[in-house]
């Protein structure tokens, strides 16, 4: 499938579920294909009525993780900043049948976390780059997206005590010896999406 | 890729890293494993969409000074920071993220002997946590050690049997600070690991703690 196919069917799934990402169903999975649609117009037309949008949306919950991980606010603008450019220039780079946006952006951020605040480098696994013959299936790309959504209601619906275990995790509150790694969230569903797409990307390496 | 890796990741060393909390040296020996390790990749990432969920659910009270956003289309026509990766050659020993450390391919690295024939180089990270290539001649002991906190040792080439276990390339043996192992090196070749601690090391005879001062772990 194509990219603009891609782009077209994520748009008629708009259209059908009449979806604005910003309204209160920004959890939903219209709302998730609406993100992935902006960042496409973004790779391909350099769209910056797209980019406005994410960056309404996006920007205040990176300063907001970051402050909450520990940077003050200017630092945590400038980051937010950082992480919304880094966002443009990789815009090509972003595959939705392995990530949301929101999981793509939070990649970003982290990393760059590391770097302002921590002052290190962060050592990423080898690539596994792809291109237009290893273009995810438009049925792969909804159901990784409705997978997302479904683990963002499912950590919105733990005990307030369980999910604050899981935030100091992330927030860098705990170290690797005092996480509780079991979440009581349902993560195989989309480990095994997720594998799957890998296994789309080592088959086009060959 | 290697599909035959037995000796995996924890889920609370994947979502450390995820979160980006780990020391720079458990980061290396995490990129690495991941770059061999699609079962581990997944499970990493699975955590980084956990992390985005959280991110997507801050309270969005934080809104950027007014002029943010023109700011971010002025660094936008700045062009982007980073410079592309090479790809990967298909035979290399050293995964790409030790590569970027070594600054170069096995014959790159600088190995410095540490007694009957092991050889070991370390590699530059942040102090809190160390990290160091390990060069174990075929049918070797490494020195019997306890550690005072984590240990997570991979193999890159070679193997070396622990116990009951043996380790192959790609593998991770994670060590806690109740363990006390003595890894012996395969016969059949000589074994290179990829070794980070966030504690000293603690040997258990004399020698070895003489030499501790010249492995500096």
């Amino acid at each position: 499938m194509s990219k603009s196919a891609l782009r077209a069917s994520a748009t008629q799934l708009l259209t059908e579920m009449s979806a604005e990402p910003n309204q209160t169903n920004a959890g939903s999975k219209a709302a998730r294909m609406l993100w992935v649609n902006h960042v496409f117009r973004i790779r391909d037309h350099g769209d910056k009525q797209a980019f406005a949008e994410l960056f309404e949306h996006f920007a205040p919950r990176v300063k907001g993780f970051l402050m909450r991980s520990g940077a003050d606010a200017s630092l945590a603008e400038e980051c937010a900043q950082d992480v919304m450019a880094a966002l443009w220039h990789k815009a090509h780079q972003f595959d939705p049948g392995r990530a949301s946006v929101a999981t793509w952006i939070f990649t970003i951020a982290r990393n760059r976390k590391i770097d302002l605040l921590r002052r290190q480098r962060r050592p990423e696994p080898e690539e596994l780059p792809w291109g237009p013959e290893q273009e995810p299936d438009q049925a792969d790309v909804l159901t990784l997206q409705q997978e997302t959504v479904a683990l963002g209601a499912a950590l919105a619906d733990l005990p307030d005590a369980q999910r604050d275990l899981i935030q100091k995790a992330y927030f860098g509150d705990l170290t690797h010896s005092e996480i509780a790694a079991e979440t009581g969230l349902p993560l195989g569903t989309i480990k095994s999406r997720i594998r799957l797409a890998l296994d789309r990307l080592r088959h086009a390496m060959k | 890729m290697s599909t035959d890796i037995k000796h995996h990741l924890n889920d609370a060393i994947l979502m450390a890293y995820a979160a980006g909390t780990l020391p720079e040296a458990f980061n290396l020996l995490v990129a690495s494993h991941l770059s061999l390790c699609d079962t581990c990749r997944a499970q990493a990432e699975t955590f980084d969409a956990l992390g985005g969920e959280i991110m997507e659910q801050m309270d969005a009270a934080t809104p950027l000074p007014a002029g943010s956003f023109e700011q971010t289309l002025a660094l936008i026509s700045g062009g982007p920071v980073e410079t592309p990766h090479e790809a990967r050659a298909a035979c290399d020993v050293l995964p790409r993220p030790v590569r970027d450390y070594v600054g170069g391919d096995l014959s790159t690295i600088r190995w410095k002997p540490v007694g009957m024939g092991v050889k070991q180089a370390i590699l530059p990270t942040s102090s809190d946590a160390s990290a160091r290539l390990l060069f174990i001649p075929a049918g070797t002991a490494m020195p019997d050690h306890g550690h005072g906190g984590t240990e997570m040792t991979m193999v890159l080439q070679g193997a070396f049997q622990d116990a009951d276990d043996r380790f192959a390339r790609g593998d991770v043996e994670i060590a806690g600070s109740d363990l006390h192992h003595t890894p012996v090196a395969d016969a059949g070749a000589d074994c290179i690991c990829l070794a980070v601690a966030d504690a000293p090391l603690q040997f258990n005879r004399l020698m070895p703690k003489i030499a501790q001062r010249f492995l500096r772990i």
